[in-house]
């Protein structure tokens, strides 16, 4: 059974479609796209199962889900959900639907996830940081023309571009 | 007039419904872009594939001339839209963090969400990393708390800091852009397309690039020509939800009302005094402040009357009452919510008190008692204050 993947669409045409879509989350919500803080709420709903009483001692925390709030009852979340069935769907379609692990040729797969997840808490740690990942502060807060949003963006690529050259065995051939 | 708020618009249930609308399109404009594939991702900073600088910038300029175009034309209101608050040096610091961890593992959050729905174990992985990450800050950043909150603007634009208008400010970054478009394209062809081993479909013609290209620049110069609608075009928008308020006068208050919500701690009270700066020093009500016209065109001056608490209140005292209204509709654009106008101006208020005494005591009009109340029938005026609050929308990375 030879089920031929389809060729991503040109980078342009995505991009118009991504900013259509945003433009439509800013006029129907106000605000822009994000992931990050649908982590960040995850985590603290699993710290919440776990160590209620911590989630109320850590302010980062408790100002999302103190007492009896549920870290998990907000937009965000929403938003987390329907890009999972986005992607999901897409990748259906243009039969991409499948389980594999996408690494450099010249590592070997727990090698690479292990510095997937390496390289994912380090991705949380500095969303958290930067108060927004690379969809909710550089392409929303972009779109906006927020300054902070702009410096992020550019901080983002230099921090990249600085290592790429080091990890360089992670992606080469 | 957009935005909509969603949440309130159509309660919990039908917002979440949208969000989770947008989601679906936000997932399925970054699969199709390929940004399911961490190699995709990571070849951006071996200069072996552009993908991630192409697509996101088209989003952004694409947005933003969505957004800003709309808001030229008086169907979208800016002053709505959140804009993600500057905290410029942790979010430099933070972008370096994020840039680290986006070529260790291959993914930002966004992307790894798309990657682990279509099986993806790295980006499966890289998303379980991220939820770790999230929680690891919170535990940490009570040891770096006040950097964290430094250097912390709460609306600053890139075109304040240039000091441009926004028009100018958008079709500049549209041309920087389409310049960085043609650089990604001229820097793939020297570095190779090998990077991910897949082709990129739609083998666009050079004509519809520049066809793109040129509808891009037309946008973004028509967003400059229009211009961003000051408070006069402004008002003129808003005049069909705003203007009712003023003719039936159910904002002009009484000065009992005034004296009423003076005394009322459970209030914060803002009151405005039009009138000039030498009639305001022979008289004024204490805790007022002098104002002209001219301050309340002044975003910045109206900043902290549109962040008044949620019992903030505004209240304008002007002799005439045309300067009274024209200061309402500067106020009422620039997004204050509760603002009422006192009839008359100091003069019905003077008249009313004038000789009023309080157990044989001369009253005080500067700092008017609630006792002054009693002395008159408890249906001498309407109450008219409705205390609107509006719960602003935090964002989606909070």
């Amino acid at each position: 059974m030879e089920n031929k993947q389809r060729p991503v669409k040109n980078p342009y045409f995505a991009g118009i479609i991504l900013g259509i879509v945003l433009f439509a989350a800013f006029a129907l919500t106000q605000g822009g796209l994000g992931a990050s803080g649908a982590l960040s709420r995850i985590n603290i709903a699993i710290t919440k199962v776990f160590a209620p009483e911590h989630v109320d001692h850590v302010s980062t925390f408790a100002a999302a889900a103190a007492g009896d709030k549920s870290a998990l009852d907000h937009a965000s979340i929403f938003l987390l959900i329907g890009t999972f069935v986005g992607g999901m769907a897409s990748a259906f379609f243009n039969k991409r639907l499948k389980v594999e692990v996408f690494k450099g040729s010249r590592i070997t797969k727990p090698q690479r996830l292990f510095f997937a997840l390496l390289g994912g808490i380090i991705m949380g740690y500095g969303a958290r940081f930067a108060r927004g990942c690379t969809s909710g502060q550089a392409l929303s807060g972009g779109a906006v023309l927020s300054l902070g949003s702009w410096a992020f963006m550019f901080s983002v690529f230099i921090g990249g571009y600085a290592v790429a050259y080091f990890v360089r065995r992670l992606w080469l051939d | 007039m957009l935005p909509i708020e969603i949440l309130s618009e159509l309660g919990k249930i039908g917002g979440y419904a949208v969000f989770l609308l947008i989601g679906i399109g936000f997932g399925v404009a970054l699969e199709l872009a390929g940004f399911g594939d961490s190699r995709r991702l990571a070849a951006q900073f071996y200069f072996k594939d552009m993908t991630v600088l192409k697509t996101m910038f088209t989003g952004i300029i694409v947005a933003a001339i969505l957004i800003f175009l709309s808001a030229a034309i008086g169907i979208l209101d800016f002053s709505q839209i959140i804009v993600n608050k500057t905290f410029l040096w942790p979010g430099i610091v933070g972008g370096l963090i994020m840039g680290v961890g986006f070529i260790v593992g291959g993914y930002c959050p966004g992307t790894s969400v798309v990657a682990a729905s279509s099986f993806k174990i790295d980006g499966l992985t890289f998303l379980v990393g991220a939820i770790i990450g999230t929680g690891l800050f919170g535990e940490t950043v009570p040891f770096f708390d006040e950097f964290w909150n430094s250097s912390y603007t709460e609306r600053l634009l890139v075109s304040d800091w240039l000091g441009w208008s926004i028009g100018a400010t958008v079709f500049a970054i549209v041309i920087m852009a389409l310049v960085m478009f043609y650089g990604a394209e001229k820097v793939e062809e020297f570095f190779k397309f090998k990077g991910s081993g897949k082709k990129v479909s739609w083998k666009i013609t050079k004509k519809a690039y520049k066809i793109g290209a040129a509808a891009l620049f037309t946008m973004a110069l028509l967003v400059w020509i229009i211009g961003q609608p000051d408070l006069d075009r402004k008002w003129e928008i808003m005049e069909s939800k705003y203007g009712p308020q003023l003719d039936s006068k159910e904002v002009v208050i009484s000065p009992l009302e005034y004296v009423k919500t003076y005394n009322d701690a459970s209030l914060r009270l803002v009151t405005l005094d039009l009138r000039s700066p030498k009639a305001f020093n022979e008289f004024k009500i204490k805790g007022s402040k002098n104002a002209n016209l001219e301050n309340l065109r002044d975003a910045e001056y109206v900043k902290h009357l549109a962040s008044l608490p949620a019992n903030g209140l505004v209240i304008l005292i002007a002799d005439d009452y045309a300067v009274a209204e024209q200061a309402w509709k500067y106020l009422k654009v620039q997004n204050v919510i509760n603002v009422y106008i006192m009839e008359n101006g100091l003069k019905d208020y003077n008249e009313l008190f004038a000789d009023k005494t309080i157990h044989g005591e001369e009253i005080d009009l500067a700092s008017p008692p609630a006792e002054l109340l009693h002395l008159f029938p408890e249906d001498a005026y309407i109450s008219k204050i409705k205390i609107v609050t509006k719960k602003r929308a935090g964002g989606l990375c909070g």
